[in-house]
């Protein structure tokens, strides 16, 4: 691995690397969102002519940040780029920031499925936290006021910018039943919310002390969703009012857009840069894919936590909008996999509000068809049959699986394949194994 | 007849996947034609024991919330529950709920939070060298149960502090593969006339559905003596056991 040897050659290599891009470095972290959000700013970059070395999906430690730079820099030391945009893995933050000299950090949200590799959240928000006092004095974070443990890191430092959605026609009325910071991250008490648009992120406030959802400087409002052909919304930034479009859908990819916006913005972008470019994106290699396979489409969508994937039940598979565009509930493959990447303990898929497709299902309506495969696929279908949902089969061979979801998904119809993370990568390799790639695969 | 789950703290400590637990005890109830309300038991509230069926659930949370509730578990609550499981009621504490079942719980920081001690059990932090302990757990559990059976649970933990058994506790299993109380003497959990307590957290009820019924059961007799639980179709639960059981055994 580059990033490796280099360091081992110089230890102070990312530093001094650093040091000779001429706007400097910007870093995105956060549960979720990361490598989407990191590809927005890039676009967006792109679009105002600033030429930005990235590292790449996977490669989020500092040995990932490093390599990035060092394939960009030159024989003669010189770097192509101007600036760093780094998507940075939360326990790699302090280290990144100090090495890389970041002016700006983003962090977007801290859900729980994080919690194998480093415990609780409220370490990580410390982890995060402690790496701010490496900023130099004209730097600033950029944080998610509507995540209570993000927006309380803007306590500890001096100039946050903070970015948030508001619309109250987003209120679904209801805390899911994740518990991962419901509660007032400076004193205890459960917090009230005025709104809550999914997990524990809304609009809050403590009832006990003065802790309450900071005002954004960048807004979201009037949030209209096309279904899973995009989502419109009224930008507001500092400098003014915008329509924007992203080509993505579900309210976490606006929250993407948003930190996108406000990273770019404060990194001496214009606002109608940011507006082309966040329109002109495509959705980042492996999130969200359409596969056409002959007459059928695969709709390939990874999960990666309970919120990402009450978040796609709710735009897929519940949606009524979806289920009216097609006269069949559809054929939906799960793909649950417990390797490290995709995370070893698979509770998780009790937090996942599978009640609600219940629900949403009216008697005598089309019931979503359901495969489920992967290392976990028992335990998937465990979790089904508890949710009261008929389980169509069982097939822990990947393959075999996707063969038999895509041959019983009729000509003109779509097979949704929600994947983890690596049973995402053995899906696309399937897919292409067997004739079907598509130009969004290219990871660039 | 009705069973009422008494949730405790069920805002806080929903950490895991316990729902899991929750929705595997409810289902199993309803699919045998028992009504089940489940009840949460937040900061400040009560335990109260219907003149039914009751099953009581302490899950696991973060440090920052168990440092919170132990105040509240000082008073009457605490009392009120040590009182249940000394009347056999039945109890099931997961993670950081059983932790602070033990006599205590000592944080990171070295602060003894008290728990209720129904446990003789103490559970101190790591040291600088330890690491937490994470992964899937299979463990034999100690007695034969209700069915005649040597049973084995499947799960998975994820804990920092070491918890060290008394001489007047009682396992709940010995490990085969994981970590268990300590990672070092083999033992799971501990386990007191119907109170259970263990690390395995989230989908433990769901993939051992002999133990999630043994729970019902022991309710419902609190309440009617000869109460009997008709036999359901667990195919697909075993299947999930099996499937991390061999797994595991494999290594």
């Amino acid at each position: 691995m580059p990033g490796v040897m280099a360091r081992r050659v110089d230890p102070k290599v990312l530093e001094k690397l650093s040091r000779r891009l001429r706007r400097g470095s910007v870093a995105i972290t956060g549960t979720n969102g990361k490598t989407t959000t990191t590809r927005m700013v890039s676009k967006i970059l792109h679009t105002a002519g600033i030429r930005a070395v990235n590292n790449s999906t996977g490669a989020n430690l500092v040995t990932g940040v490093t390599a990035a730079l060092v394939s960009d820099t030159s024989l003669s030391g010189r770097p192509a780029s101007e600036m760093g945009l780094f998507e940075v893995d939360e326990a790699s933050v302090p280290r990144v920031a100090e090495e890389a000299q970041l002016s700006l950090l983003a962090v977007l949200n801290l859900f729980r499925d994080q919690l194998d590799r480093y415990g609780e959240l409220s370490y990580t928000a410390k982890v995060i936290a402690s790496a701010f006092p490496d900023l130099p004095p004209d730097g600033s974070v950029v944080l998610n006021a509507d995540d209570p443990l993000v927006a309380n890191l803007g306590r500890g430092t001096k100039n946050p910018v903070f970015f948030g959605v508001e619309d109250p026609a987003l209120d679904t009325g209801k805390l899911q039943h994740i518990a991962d910071s419901k509660d007032c991250p400076v004193c205890g008490t459960a917090l009230s919310y005025e709104a809550v648009y999914f997990g524990h992120v809304g609009v809050y406030r403590c009832p006990n002390c003065s802790f309450a959802r900071p005002e954004p400087a960048y807004r979201a409002t009037r949030v209209r969703m096309d279904g899973p052909r995009g989502t419109d919304f009224l930008l507001t930034t500092p400098g003014g009012e915008h329509e924007a479009r992203i080509g993505l859908p579900g309210l976490y990819n606006v929250y993407n857009a948003l930190a996108a916006a406000a990273v770019a913005i404060e990194a001496g972008v214009e606002a109608e840069d940011v507006v082309r470019g966040l329109r002109a994106f495509g959705g980042a290699f492996g999130r969200v894919e359409r596969v056409r396979v002959g007459e059928k489409e695969v709709f390939l969508l990874l999960i990666k936590n309970p919120v990402g994937f009450n978040e796609i039940l709710r735009t897929f598979v519940a949606s009524p909008a979806e289920r009216a565009n097609a006269d069949r509930a559809g054929h939906v493959l799960i793909a649950i996999n417990d390797n490290d990447a995709d995370g070893r303990d698979v509770s998780w898929l009790w937090d996942v509000d599978f009640e609600m497709l219940a629900e949403a299902v009216t008697p005598g309506g089309a019931v979503p068809r359901f495969y489920v495969t992967g290392i976990r696929a028992e335990d998937m279908a465990v979790r089904l049959k508890y949710a009261e949902l008929p389980v169509h089969s069982v097939i822990p061979d990947r393959k075999e699986a996707l063969l038999a979801a895509l041959g019983a998904t009729p000509p003109g119809e779509t097979l949704y394949v929600l994947p983890t993370y690596t049973t995402m990568l053995e899906l696309r390799q399937t897919l292409s194994d067997l004739g079907h790639t598509h130009p969004f695969w290219e990871d660039k | 007849m009705k069973l009422t789950i008494h949730h405790l703290y069920a805002d806080m400590m929903n950490l895991y996947g316990d729902r899991g637990n929750v929705i595997a005890i409810k289902k199993r109830a309803e699919w045998r034609g028992i009504a089940v309300e489940v009840v949460d038991v937040g900061l400040g509230e009560s335990i109260s024991p219907t003149s039914s069926a009751d099953l009581f659930l302490f899950g696991g949370g973060q440090d920052r919330e168990q440092t919170l509730l132990v105040e509240d578990l000082s008073g009457m609550k605490g009392a009120d529950l040590r009182a249940v499981v000394e009347d056999g009621g039945v109890v099931l504490g997961v993670c950081g709920g059983y932790q602070l079942m033990g006599h205590y719980y000592e944080t990171p920081e070295g602060q003894k939070l008290p728990g209720i001690g129904v446990f003789d059990m103490y559970t101190r932090p790591r040291r600088g060298d330890e690491a937490r302990l994470i992964g899937n757990v299979l463990a034999r559990v100690r007695a034969p149960e209700e069915d005649g059976v040597v049973h084995e649970v499947a799960g998975f933990e994820n804990h920092g502090g070491r918890t060290e058994l008394g001489d007047d506790a009682e396992p709940f299993a010995d490990v085969i593969v994981g970590y268990g109380n300590n990672g070092r003497d083999g033992t799971e959990g501990a386990r007191r006339l119907n109170a259970y307590g263990t690390y395995l957290h989230g989908s433990l009820l769901p993939k051992n559905p002999w133990l999630t019924d043994q729970l019902v059961l022991g309710a419902l007799r609190r309440v009617d003596d000869r109460a009997e639980l008709e036999p359901l179709d667990d195919s697909a639960e075993r299947d999930a056991f099996a499937s991390v059981a061999n797994r595991l055994r494999k290594g």
